[in-house]
Order: C-alpha cells, then sequence, then structure tokens
C-alpha cells in the first residue's frame, strides 16, 4: 500500500483531513463576518470589498473552487464517517446515558452539520446561483454599488431573517465542539496552549454566528 | 458490620446464549443485597439465586477484583462500569444504588467486540493490536542493557507510565458514541513513544497499530471526551492527540509503508 493511501485512507487520517477543511473553514468564516459586519458601519466600504472580491481573478477562480472543495469535501467526509461510526455499532444499549460523559454538542454534531447544510443550500440558491448568473452567464453590466442594496433586500423578510438566525444558532453550537475538535485531530494537544484554544474556541463559536444575526436583525430593523 | 439496610433491586440483564443468537433483556428480582457489597458480588448472589431455580447462571467476565486486570466488563445503567468515575465494576459498590432501583445491565457494544455469552465479550480485537506493534524489539542474549543507564526526563517518564496504566478493559471502546479504540491504542503508542526505548520503532508500530485497529471494525474518534471520563484509569485525551501527531509524522516522513 502506499504511503499516500495508508495515511490518508485510514481513520486517523480521515479525522485528520475533516480537521484541516474545518480549521480553513473555520478561517473563511471570520473573513466573511468581517466583510458582512462592514455593511453595518459603512455602505460605501462594504460595496468596495465586495466589488473586490466579485472582480478579483485570485479570489474568483483560486480561492473561491477552494473554498466549495472544502466545504464540499466536510460535508462528504463527516457523512462518511458517521455511517462508518455507526456501522461500528450493530446493536444498540437498551440504556445509554451520553449525557454523563459528553457534551451533547459533542455527540449531535452530525445534526448541526445537517442544518448548516440546509441552511448553505439556501444561501446558495439566494446568493451564489444568482452571483454567478449576474457575471458569468446573463454577463450583466457590472455596477459597483449594487452589492450594499442586495444585501439588505435579503433581510426585508421576517421570516427569512428567522430562519436565517435559527441556523446560526446550530452553526455556535456545531463550532462549540467542532473548533476545538479540530486542534484536537491534527494532534495539537498541549497542557500549556489547549485550555486557551478551547476558550477561544467558545468565544469563536458565540461571538461570530451572533454577530451574523446582528448584521441580519440590523437591516431588517433599518428597513421597519 | 455495616447495619445499613438490604437493597431490593430489579436487574435488567441482556441474555445471550452464543454469538448466534439474538438475546434479548430479561428481568430479576434480587432482595436484600448489601450496600456494602461490590456490584460483582451481586452477579454472584443473583447466580446463586437462578441456580438454585434451576435456571442457566448469567455468564460474566472477572478476575483479580481489586482493579487491575481489566477483565471485568458491564454496561451498568448506560455508562460503561456503571455510576461513579476511574473505577472497574469489581470496584463499584450497590451503596451507588437505591433500594428499589432498576439496573440495566448489558454487555460492551461494538462490532469489534461481539458477544461470546450474555455479558461475555471477545476484547481478542486488542490483543491483536498489540500484536501488531504493541512492543519494544529487546536483544534478550544476556547483555541487554540496563534501562536506567538512559537519562529520561521525569516529566516523560511519568507520561510514559500514565499511558501505560492502560488495562485494556474496553471501556472506552464501550462508551464512545462511534466505538472507537483510539484512547486504548494511543495509550499504546504512548507509553512507548515517550520513552528513548520505544523511539526507535515509533513510525513503524503506530503505523501498524493504527492498521489493524481500522481492519477490526472500531469506528473513528470524534472527540467527544466520553472514553476519558469513562476511563478506570484516567487515561488523557492527550494521548490520542500524540497517537494523532505520531502518524501523521510517520506517514509524512517514514521512507517505508508497513
Amino acid at each position: 500500500m502506499s504511503w499516500f493511501k495508508q495515511t490518508w485512507n485510514s481513520s486517523i487520517g480521515r479525522k485528520f483531513a475533516m480537521a484541516l477543511s474545518a480549521l480553513f473553514l473555520i478561517i473563511f468564516l471570520l473573513q466573511h463576518f468581517l466583510i458582512n459586519f462592514t455593511s453595518v458601519i459603512s455602505e460605501k466600504t462594504f460595496n468596495e470589498i465586495s466589488h473586490f472580491m466579485g472582480k478579483n481573478v485570485l479570489v474568483q477562480f483560486v480561492m473561491q473552487p477552494i473554498l466549495i472543495f472544502g466545504v464540499i469535501f466536510h460535508f462528504v467526509m463527516g457523512f462518511i464517517l458517521e455511517v462508518k461510526n455507526r456501522n461500528a455499532r450493530q446493536v444498540k444499549y437498551a440504556m445509554n446515558k451520553g449525557e454523563a460523559n459528553s457534551s451533547w454538542v459533542s455527540r449531535n454534531m452530525i445534526y448541526s452539520g445537517l442544518v448548516i447544510l440546509f441552511f448553505l443550500g439556501l444561501h446558495f440558491y439566494d446568493f451564489w446561483i444568482p452571483e454567478i448568473a449576474h457575471k458569468y452567464i446573463e454577463f450583466k453590466p457590472e455596477n459597483p454599488n449594487r452589492y450594499f442594496g442586495e444585501l439588505v433586500h435579503k433581510f426585508a423578510d421576517p421570516v427569512r431573517v428567522g430562519i436565517y438566525a435559527l441556523s446560526f444558532v446550530f452553526l455556535a453550537l456545531h463550532l462549540l465542539h467542532g473548533f476545538a475538535s479540530a486542534f484536537q485531530s491534527s494532534g495539537i494537544n498541549h497542557r500549556k496552549y489547549s485550555p486557551m484554544i478551547k476558550k477561544l474556541g467558545k468565544l469563536y463559536a458565540i461571538a461570530i454566528p451572533a454577530g451574523f444575526i446582528f448584521i441580519a436583525v440590523f437591516h431588517y430593523l433599518n428597513q421597519h | 458490620m455495616s447495619t445499613a439496610q438490604g437493597l431490593n433491586l430489579t436487574l435488567k440483564v441482556w441474555r445471550q446464549k452464543n454469538n448466534k443468537d439474538k438475546g434479548q433483556m430479561e428481568t430479576y428480582q434480587v432482595t436484600d443485597i448489601s450496600p456494602d457489597s461490590s456490584f460483582l458480588e451481586m452477579m454472584d448472589i443473583l447466580n446463586e439465586q437462578l441456580v438454585g431455580e434451576g435456571k442457566e447462571p448469567v455468564a460474566f467476565d472477572h478476575d483479580c477484583r481489586e482493579g487491575i486486570c481489566g477483565t471485568c466488563s458491564m454496561f451498568i445503567n448506560g455508562e460503561a462500569h456503571g455510576p461513579g468515575r476511574e473505577i472497574t465494576t469489581c470496584q463499584l459498590h450497590m451503596r451507588e444504588f437505591k433500594n428499589g432501583e432498576t439496573i440495566y445491565i448489558e454487555p460492551w457494544r461494538a462490532k469489534a467486540f461481539p458477544v461470546v455469552k450474555d455479558l461475555v465479550v471477545d476484547r481478542g480485537a486488542f490483543d491483536r493490536i498489540m500484536a501488531a506493534g504493541g512492543f519494544i524489539s529487546v536483544n534478550t542474549s544476556g547483555n541487554t542493557q540496563d534501562a536506567n543507564a538512559l537519562p529520561i526526563p521525569k516529566y516523560d517518564a511519568d507520561r510514559a507510565m500514565d499511558a501505560a496504566t492502560c488495562i485494556g478493559c474496553g471501556a472506552c471502546v464501550a462508551s464512545c458514541k462511534n466505538s472507537s479504540a483510539m484512547l486504548f491504542v494511543s495509550a499504546k503508542v504512548s507509553q512507548f513513544a515517550l520513552l528513548p526505548q520505544g523511539k526507535v520503532e515509533a513510525a513503524e508500530r503506530v503505523q501498524k497499530m493504527v492498521k489493524v485497529m481500522d481492519e477490526e471494525g472500531f469506528g473513528n474518534c470524534s472527540n467527544t471526551g466520553a472514553c476519558e471520563v469513562e476511563c478506570p484509569k484516567g487515561i488523557s485525551l492527550e494521548n490520542i492527540a500524540r497517537m494523532n501527531r505520531e502518524f501523521i509524522k510517520a506517514g509524512a516522513a517514514s521512507e517505508h509503508s508497513s
């Protein structure tokens, strides 16, 4: 067996790959939040950054495909591992007190992940597909000031804002376990640094989704 | 001599004739159980009662009855080795239960640990993982070097000793929602990888042990930490991170594959 296959096809290799894609998505989410947050501060800045992200060749044709690959990989690998893990216990316990030894969030990553997948479907339908159609299919003339209006328009409907907020609550639950777990799977566990990583993970898991919800509610309230 | 009142309990016990049998939960009543008796002693009383009634006694694993051999298993009321921390079933006492309580007693559940009979499971998968690399190759010609001739930092020696306290009971597999054996394997990898004698074969060892672990059908670790909480010897998750490092390092750097 080649070293490559032996390493990446193993249980640890798969977990490491899962962790690397998670860390990549964590970094992506932070930059996504920072860009979206500029819409609260300045319409002009948000339009400028969005225009840059939308037109830059590196972002569009290198970073975007890497991101899409990372998202798909994380979900597909998550499902593969879930199926394998379920298969490892074919007869269930009549009584299993999971709450006695582990957190709810750590035991239900598949369900929080499924809600996020549902949200991403909505997000693709809402943003990504119209954006790709606008730029690469319909070849509409570019208006560098269209982005802010489009963002605000998405948050006009209270039902949409509600779904958006609920999805981010599930993202927070996913991150409450996922952030520190990605480090552990990568072999990063140190008596000096791990307590700090765990605290940072909790802060990130709450602050970033709360920030996204704040942006949605802010634009909703500004329109009503 | 304790004067505490005896316990009357309802036991829901997994009964399975053999590996082919489907098995089912059976209900038994035991009365006047001393709170000072161990859980295994309570099981002995149940078995005496069953033998007296002309019924087949419940098969369960036990050996040293002092928490060092790792033989006694049992998933009691939804937890490996029952309630209480850093104990095996033989160290669990009936004072942990209330009079009138119903207690669920099940075998370790994992595809890699097939049920032999009732509460007895085959933990041979652990032996096969150990045989794949859980050792150091030492020249036994009679000129073996004194281990104390090698200076080892106290911190490393302590960590290796902590990992080596694993008794291979399988509570980690039983507690893990994925039936992962990574706490066990990582303890065995770590106890050697931390010491100079073990470093020589570290890369080959971790690759071989992980390969057999995967072949045996254990699940993947998802870092819930249930294993660490239920482990009778308090083996730390740090070991799993160390095994991950050792494995990734071995895959990237070693020039051979196992």
